[in-house]
């Protein structure tokens, strides 16, 4: 036997050994995306629905979700980025937030993700680089504000859906007339319950939704203007249609007490209703937020509120694009909307909602104009931040602490601070 | 020779070695992030590069009228919060301690163990336990004043501005009166029979015993409470963030030091933590400590007269 053929056999033989080794690991082992996210209350639905939807369609990919507490989310998430132990995908938060990561270079740009046409630029503006050339996260799902009310409340005390804001402050004195529901279920200790539930539900009616918003980034408003300060007006006269002891109430405290049946009317953020159905014993209805006048346009708060990027250090970038690519897809339109009453999907799928209250909040997609929360996007780049001076000043506002124009003034002083528009 | 210079040059490297290792785990574990810190506290970072910036962060903190408004609010709390310690907690605490050092008292043991029970506790769980006392919705605190006839003088305690604080002070007071009652029931007990007979021999007893004889004995270790009680209020935070958040409301009525450095470091909500404004507020906090610590070691400490048996 030749040498040269004994080398050769050799060589071909390790390296058909090498191959066949390499080979059958792929198969044994499995690839294991993680998946961060503020979202501990759905850790059921991924594990059950979700995750497993897409293992069956992906083989050889398997995928954890571990969840962080919502507060926290923001921080731990940078902390684990920055030493670079975070998971693949990463929920990314709406704007700034997210923004920075992108520009820190923790996420990757998502414009090559197969099916990210379904979504409209207002869906992807929540992700995308304020010149609109990156998206770097695929917009999974956004929520809309209302009012969710107790039917059997209204029935028993005999008040009718509110439509115009007259009309909604005559059924909270009705109901706190008749005297067996709090009129009104919400509390101010948590501060942004007061801002998110009140001040950006009933605003864009007053500042007429996106036309106020992108006004106030051009600087061609301001929050003292009487469009931006009459939210606040109106938010102050709540405070007396509140429970007892109000100033200490705070969000769980709330829902609980719409749950139990002793409050009529609750300002809801959609994601409410999944814990509305599976606690309510009463029938639900919901309203978009009452007008000023009768007829009036109606602006609801559709806000982009949660997308999935990837981690630019993922050991996994196949898999993980192949996972966001899966995000843009009906199947999972269909099961996230479903499963999650209350987050509404971005994408242009139809989609079909099985729960009749969910339906309702997205039925007024067609009779009212969307906009998203004013304070998002650029405005609370700085500091001081808009959105977290806005949670105090809504609730400083129905706690009397503060009058609506001297809030105003202090957010406007804030802003002007640092954010100089048409720069 | 060599044996000449070894003998004379004997050192004692065991003490080294002995000492060696805790020196090289309160230097990994504490020295060397505290020198960070206050390195950090002298950069900045813009567009993701760091840059020296000197004492440029203490100007904006001090300077800035929404920094220096948010950081003297958080000051001025802090010190709130430390005086009511000092005022309910310490006095409390010796009064505990004398009732426990009685010698005819019965279930010394099972008192000792209840009241330093919740100093053992988690602070979320303290956190809870109150908020759900207090709460004006489903709180056994309204209930049981109802009960009394007091249902008037019920608010939400914890949700504004002029008695947040107020609460939020004596839960911290109620969580930890069992340290100073401990450590002054050990000095009350470290007392030498001698001296209380010999007092009673003089007719010193009963009250004017504990005034006249005990107190005195027992001042260094108030003293060292209330050091302690001072380190332990400005760095203070879980308790405040478990029950009122970080943004310490109403109103940042409950803002300390803690949860403005909280805030700032980490960022909340919207805001991204700004790590070096967030070290610069470490520093001062640290210099504040640090000044009070050294003031109290060096002048008042040294001055205590102090008995030996």
């Amino acid at each position: 036997m030749p040498r040269q053929n004994f080398r050769t056999a050799i060589l071909g033989s390790t390296a058909l050994a090498i191959g066949v080794l390499l080979s059958s690991a792929a198969f044994a082992e499995d690839v294991t995306l993680t998946i961060e996210s503020w979202r501990n209350d759905d850790l059921p639905i991924w594990q059950d629905k979700i995750i497993p939807a897409f293992e069956a369609a992906n083989p050889g990919i398997k995928v954890v979700f571990s969840p962080t507490a919502p507060t926290e989310y923001n921080a731990a998430l940078n902390t684990k980025l920055d030493a670079g132990t975070a998971g693949d995908l990463i929920t990314c938060r709406p704007f700034d937030a997210s923004l920075e990561l992108f520009k820190k270079g923790h996420l990757t740009a998502v414009n090559d993700v197969p099916g990210m046409d379904t979504f409209s630029p207002v869906a992807k503006s929540a992700w995308s680089t304020d010149d609109g050339a990156s998206t770097f996260c695929v917009p999974m799902a956004s929520v809309i504000h209302g009012f969710i009310y107790n039917k059997d409340a209204f029935e028993k005390v005999g008040v009718a859906v509110p439509k115009t804001e007259e009309e909604f402050f005559a059924a909270l004195d009705k109901i706190k007339a008749e005297g067996s529901y709090v009129p009104m279920a919400m509390g101010t200790a948590d501060q942004w319950e007061a801002a998110t539930m009140g001040y950006q539900n009933i605003g864009p009616n007053y500042w007429h939704g996106e036309d106020g918003r992108k006004a106030l980034i051009e600087g061609k408003e301001k929050l003292t203007d009487a469009d931006w300060v009459a939210p606040y007006q109106v938010l102050k006269r709540w405070a007396d249609y509140l429970g007892d002891g109000f100033k200490a109430q705070t969000y769980p405290d709330s829902q609980n007490m719409f749950a139990l049946g002793r409050a009529a009317i609750y300002p809801a953020g959609s994601w409410d209703i999944s814990v509305f159905n599976t606690q309510a014993e009463f029938k639900m209805g919901a309203f978009y937020p009452p007008v000023k006048g009768a007829g009036d346009t109606c602006y609801i708060s559709d806000h982009a509120d949660i997308a999935m990027g990837a981690n630019a250090k993922s050991a996994h970038p196949e898999e993980t694009k192949k996972f966001l690519a899966w995000l843009t897809s009906a199947d999972f339109a269909d099961i996230y909307a479903n499963s999650l009453p209350g987050f509404f999907s971005l994408s242009s799928h139809e989609v079909k909602l099985q729960d009749p209250l969910a339906q309702e909040f997205v039925n007024w997609r067609s009779t009212c104009k969307q906009t998203i929360r004013s304070t998002y996007q650029i405005l609370s780049r700085g500091t001081p931040n808009l959105e977290n001076e806005t949670w105090g000043a809504s609730a400083n506002v129905i706690n009397g602490a503060e009058t609506p124009e001297a809030a105003a003034k202090r957010l406007q002083d804030g802003l002007d601070s640092w954010y100089k528009p048409g720069q | 020779m060599t044996d000449s210079t070894t003998y004379r040059r004997a050192r004692r490297w065991h003490i080294l070695v002995f000492l060696a290792p805790a020196l090289l785990v309160y230097t990994v574990l504490m020295v060397l992030p505290l020198a960070e810190t206050l390195r950090l506290s002298l950069y900045t970072e813009t567009e993701q590069v760091r840059s020296f910036v000197g004492f440029a962060n203490f100007t904006v903190l001090f300077g800035d009228p929404r920094w220096a408004q948010t950081f003297w609010n958080a000051l001025g709390n802090n010190v709130q919060f430390f005086l009511i310690h000092m005022a309910v907690q310490n006095p409390v605490g010796i009064a505990l301690a004398a009732l426990l050092s009685v010698p005819r008292l019965r279930g010394r043991s099972a008192y000792r163990t209840t009241i330093f029970m919740p100093t053992m506790l988690s602070f979320v769980v303290i956190g809870f336990i109150w908020k759900l006392i207090l709460s004006p919705l489903w709180g056994v605190a309204p209930s049981l004043l109802a009960a009394i006839g007091l249902k008037s003088l019920f608010g939400p305690w914890l949700g504004q501005e002029h008695t947040a604080l107020i609460a939020i002070s004596l839960v911290s007071v109620w969580q930890f009166i069992g340290i100073p009652m401990m450590l002054i029931y050990a000095a009350l007990l470290s007392i030498p029979d001698e001296v209380i007979e010999a007092a009673e021999c003089d007719g010193v007893s009963g009250l004017a015993q504990f005034w006249k004889i005990k107190l005195p004995l027992i001042l260094p270790a108030i003293g060292l409470i209330s050091i302690l009680t001072f380190v332990a209020n400005f760095n203070a935070f879980d308790l405040i963030y478990v029950s009122q958040g970080a943004l310490a409301g109403p109103n940042f009525a409950t803002d300390i030091l803690g949860t403005f450095l909280y805030r700032t470091f980490f960022g909340h909500q919207l805001q991204l933590g700004d790590q070096h404004m967030g070290a610069t507020i470490a520093t001062v906090m640290f210099l504040i400590i640090l000044s009070v610590v050294a003031f109290y070691l060096l002048v008042i400490h040294r001055r205590m007269r102090r008995y030996q048996f």
